[in-house]
């Protein structure tokens, strides 16, 4: 009898069951038709984004909490930190220099590690500099696939490094 | 409305069933986030920002051959019917649409390819998501579209770019490569051999991480999961690829190995099941968005076990879709309430059952259908 039991009003008419992923782990619930109802579940279900309740279940409770606190605001768009916490979102790609050492900090809990290592970005008219680097990257990928024996990839990375190489 | 007329398959090639395991992985998705150099991010950009975004998109897209013959849909001048619809087929998010009463902000749009199934949405969190969606597991090769119009794109417009950091973006989780890889899976033998969560289990372990049909905190409905990539700074794209292709070809297996165990130890039970979703959904007046996925699933399962010949996997992907609200709506040519709704659906589901013809349990025997156990 104990499968008939509402889980949340203790009824003995528990007709759903509800399976929801919180957190990387999987429950189910046992709800009688009121409860169900009172939690949404007869309408037709529609996508749901909570961006920040996402980040923050994700990322465990004492993500953005262990942050030190800064004054500072960022001074293209104007957002502080605080703002910054109770969102979970930065303001513009200037904030990523305002707050580069809380970042960090932050980066390393969510991600291991703060250095990208994809993608070389080229962007419109690149300095000499920034060709360097695209060129490097290019040639980093370049061997992987000439070790993992993708030769098509590795021709078509051939190409992209000799159309981007001074003559 | 819109017309989408223009694009494959109105918008819906991902259905087709078509790629690796596509009874099992049903779609695979690669998403970019990227940002403008000089502007503030999507929650902090005024309308002067996202105008200009806009813009610079519009001018670059014309630009961008994978972007050829496409359509820029501008959602404010669009019927929120039409905008629903569009997030019925998971070409737009929530999020860009905004709420029902306000509706989308002022430059948010979304760019439909003609050729490719390449989608942009503008002005969402971050100023683009570029992002492929495939029929099933092709993960490698979602990767490459996305890769290639991403430079198509940054050759044209300057993207926020810092050499430790990467790709710049609104959320500190997504930033370095921008990527996020995700599959969508049906996977009814782990749960009904109730294994399910100790891969769940794993995926973390690993690095992945997994969602129900909605994302974080929604329902599991009709044994469906999205699996992705967790982290996207300190790894390389291709590196987060081949990691994501390794362990869902995994999960692939074990799922397989399930349903093999299902069969051996309690053949009778489960086609009971399978065979009670079909009768449902067969012949049901009334069926509930939920109880369709749920029903759906058994039907899945039945045609992946080849216990039910005759029907396809794409005849089942299209009745996902085409139950949702607002695609009813849109065949009703009117507004329905959720009790004529559920009418709507089970007419609907009958009537396409019914064109794929008489399913026999006679015929189970033989070996008439569509080879589809993904092996």
């Amino acid at each position: 009898m104990a499968d008939l039991v509402c889980d949340n009003c203790g009824s003995t008419e528990a007709v759903v069951h509800l399976t929801q992923i919180v957190n990387n782990q999987m429950s189910t619930h046992r709800l009688c038709e009121k409860c169900a109802a009172e939690k949404g579940l007869e309408s037709a279900p529609e996508p749901v984004n909570f961006p920040l309740t996402d980040f923050l279940a994700q990322m465990g409770k004492d993500t953005m909490s262990g942050l030190d606190a800064t004054d500072e605001s960022c001074s293209f768009c104007g957002l502080t930190f605080a703002d910054f916490r109770e969102t979970g979102r930065l303001g513009c790609p200037h904030c990523y220099e305002t707050y580069g050492p809380h970042l960090k900090k932050l980066l390393r809990r969510v991600h291991g590690g703060t250095q990208h290592v994809g993608k070389i970005y080229l962007p419109p008219d690149p300095t000499s500099s920034e060709l360097e680097q695209r060129l490097d990257g290019l040639r980093r990928k370049l061997g992987r696939a000439v070790e993992s024996e993708d030769f098509e990839r590795a021709a078509e990375l051939r190409d992209e490094i000799r159309a981007l190489e001074p003559a | 409305m819109t017309d989408f007329t223009v694009l494959p398959d109105h918008g819906l090639s991902w259905l087709e069933a078509s790629g690796d395991h596509a009874d099992i992985v049903l779609s695979t998705r690669v998403r970019l986030a990227r940002n403008l150099q000089g502007h503030a991010f999507g929650p902090r950009a005024r309308v002067n920002d996202r105008e200009a975004v806009l813009k610079r998109f519009k001018d670059s897209a014309a630009q961008a051959p994978s972007l050829a013959g496409g359509t820029l849909i501008e959602l404010p001048g669009v019927a929120l019917r039409t905008r629903r619809i569009l997030l019925e087929r998971r070409l737009v998010t929530r999020d860009l649409l905004g709420d029902d009463e306000t509706g989308p902000a002022r430059g948010t749009a979304v760019h439909l390819s003609g050729h490719q199934p390449l989608t942009v949405m503008v002005n969402e969190e971050d100023h683009l998501r570029v992002q492929s969606l495939l029929s099933g597991l092709r993960i490698e090769e979602a990767w490459r579209l996305v890769d290639r119009l991403d430079e198509e794109l940054g050759q044209e417009m300057p993207f926020a770019y810092h050499q430790e950091f990467g790709f710049l973006t609104s959320c500190p989780t997504n930033v370095g490569s921008g990527m996020r890889a995700s599959v969508f899976m049906h996977l009814p033998g782990l749960v009904l051999t109730k294994e399910i969560g100790k891969v769940l289990q794993g995926l973390g372990q690993v690095g992945l991480t997994f969602r129900g049909l909605y994302g974080e905190g929604s329902e599991v409905v009709g044994n469906f999961f999205q699996v992705s990539n967790q982290t996207t700074l300190g790894k390389t794209e291709e590196d987060l690829v081949d990691h994501l292709d390794k362990v869902v070809r995994q999960v692939i297996q074990y799922e397989l190995q399930a349903r093999q165990v299902l069969l051996r130890d309690a053949r009778g039970v489960t086609e009971d099941k399978i065979w009670r979703a079909y009768g449902l959904l067969r012949f049901a007046r009334s069926l509930s968005f939920e109880e369709l996925m749920n029903l759906l699933s058994g039907v899945r399962l039945g045609l992946s076990l080849k216990l039910l010949p005759g029907l396809r996997v794409y005849t089942l992907n299209k009745m996902m879709i085409f139950t949702q609200p607002a695609h009813l709506e849109e065949a009703a040519g009117r507004d329905l309430p959720p009790t004529e709704s559920d009418a709507h659906r089970a007419a609907f589901v009958r009537r396409i059952l019914a064109a794929e013809g008489e399913v026999s349990p006679d015929d189970a025997a033989s070996d008439e259908g569509e080879p589809s156990d993904g092996s």
